[in-house]
């Protein structure tokens, strides 16, 4: 099976001439169902790059970009905008939910914009709410709810339907560290069934959560986590 | 000296024997610091050298069954007192990876100077990882408060561990750069301060 996001020596300059930046060179990753991987790195690293071409809101130099398997280079605007509607959501640090919209009509968004009837992106939708654990505050405003419930919707709608790639950008930067780990942990959940997550972090407990942490410096991959040898191996703990 | 607090606490409970105290104190701590059997008896003979506890009733006649404990009034004040006295740490224990990077960034093997920052980043997946690992058993974890806790305690100290390796990592760049621009950098951080403390305060304050 192929993986769900692939970058195969993907560089992206901005500028030209002595005032070229190379914000990536030659990067390499691919993120498989039910895989979460976090990128960490100082500013300056290429960390927004990444998540950007990821999302095919920006197009690589060099190199190819992957969704689902289909290549976004070689795509017109508008096919890979849908692409990106169809596959790809986003999770910000600030939540961005439409605060006019009810929780559900949130989270039903993405689907309408794509075209689905108003019933089925419903069902969608109240079983996207359902995953992360929200389905009786689907008809709260996102004012009405706490920076931690109001995230999980972001989840929620970022996975909704057939979606299966989210792209988190610091999605923990405005909660408390309980709140934030909780958000984690739906996240996760999520990933875990059946989908793939990107997630770029300052924090190391949140970058914890994922699989394995890519180290990014000047626009290089300089280092990846591995898969653990086993946490029973740490501690002396029977399993 | 947790060990020793740790049964105090305990018995505040109940008395218990022996065994009963080594299976409760790793039950509740989650098995962080496993015990032997060894360890909980010696530690109970101390208590009751030290008049902390004695046995919960006297021994049946000839009988061999396990010895319950139980506080004595001394052993409840100092039970007690634990709660509310702050963990001295004592001195810093001699860390290795901190002495590793004092000599990485004065010593010159060979005549060349050490790669510190391939150092740093070596240590830092090393770190990282084991930090996933916690997590991970973190995630099995949720229901069991204490359980979480302690490997809380885990995460929150690696973490800093990864948070002083940027910082190191940081500084040694910016002791590496050459001094005009360290110059440079020292005058525009001054030109900072002053242009923020001109925004903020009146112009008489400026000579």
């Amino acid at each position: 099976m192929s993986p769900v996001l692939q970058f195969s020596a993907v560089s992206r300059v901005h500028g030209s001439g002595p005032t070229e930046v190379h914000a990536l060179r030659a990067v390499d990753l691919e993120i498989q169902e039910g895989e979460m991987v976090a990128v960490m790195g100082p500013s300056g690293s290429g960390k927004s790059t990444l998540l950007h071409l990821a999302g095919g809101l920006d197009t690589p130099t060099s190199g190819a970009v992957r969704v689902v398997g289909e290549d976004m280079g070689s795509m017109g605007l508008q096919e890979r905008a849908a692409l990106r509607r169809r596959h790809v959501g986003y999770v910000f640090q600030d939540f961005n939910l439409i605060p006019a919209l009810t929780a559900l009509e949130n989270v039903m968004l993405p689907l309408e914009l794509d075209g689905t009837a108003t019933r089925e992106a419903r069902v969608a939708g109240l079983a996207a709410l359902e995953e992360v654990g929200l389905e009786n505050l689907g008809g709260r405003f996102p004012d009405d709810m706490s920076g931690g419930q109001a995230q999980r919707v972001a989840i929620a709608r970022a996975l909704v339907g057939p979606r299966r790639l989210v792209l988190a950008d610091e999605p923990t930067g405005a909660l408390d560290s309980v709140t934030g780990e909780a958000v984690m942990r739906t996240l996760r959940a999520r990933v875990e069934s059946g989908a793939a997550g990107l997630l770029v972090t300052h924090d190391a407990r949140h970058a914890a959560w994922a699989d394995r942490t890519v180290f990014l410096r000047d626009g290089v991959v300089v280092d990846s986590t591995g898969s653990a040898a086993g946490p029973e191996t740490l501690l002396g703990v029977q399993a | 000296m947790s060990v020793r607090q740790g049964f105090l606490a305990l018995l505040s409970e109940q008395p218990m024997h022996g065994y009963q105290l080594r299976q409760e104190f790793e039950r509740r701590t989650g098995g962080t610091w496993p015990l032997n059997i060894g360890q909980a008896y010696s530690t109970l003979t101390r208590l009751e050298r030290d008049g902390l506890i004695e046995p919960a009733q006297p021994l049946p006649d000839g009988g061999d069954a396990p010895l319950a404990y139980r506080l004595t009034d001394l052993g409840r004040t100092q039970a007690a007192e634990w709660w509310d006295t702050p963990v001295d740490r004592g001195a810093p224990a001699r860390d290795e990876l901190a002495i590793k990077l004092a000599l990485a960034v004065t010593v010159r093997a060979d005549g060349h100077p050490v790669d510190v920052a391939r150092m740093v980043q070596r240590q830092r997946t090393a770190t990282m990882t084991v930090l996933q690992d916690y997590t991970r058993l973190k995630r099995e974890a949720s229901d069991d408060l204490a359980w979480s806790l302690v490997l809380d305690s885990l995460v929150f100290a690696t973490e800093a561990e990864l948070r002083w390796l940027d910082h190191v990592e940081a500084s040694v760049l910016r002791a590496s750069w050459p001094r005009t621009v360290q110059r440079e950098q020292a005058a525009h951080a001054d030109a900072e301060t002053a242009d923020s403390t001109g925004a903020t305060e009146p112009k008489q304050t400026v000579r």
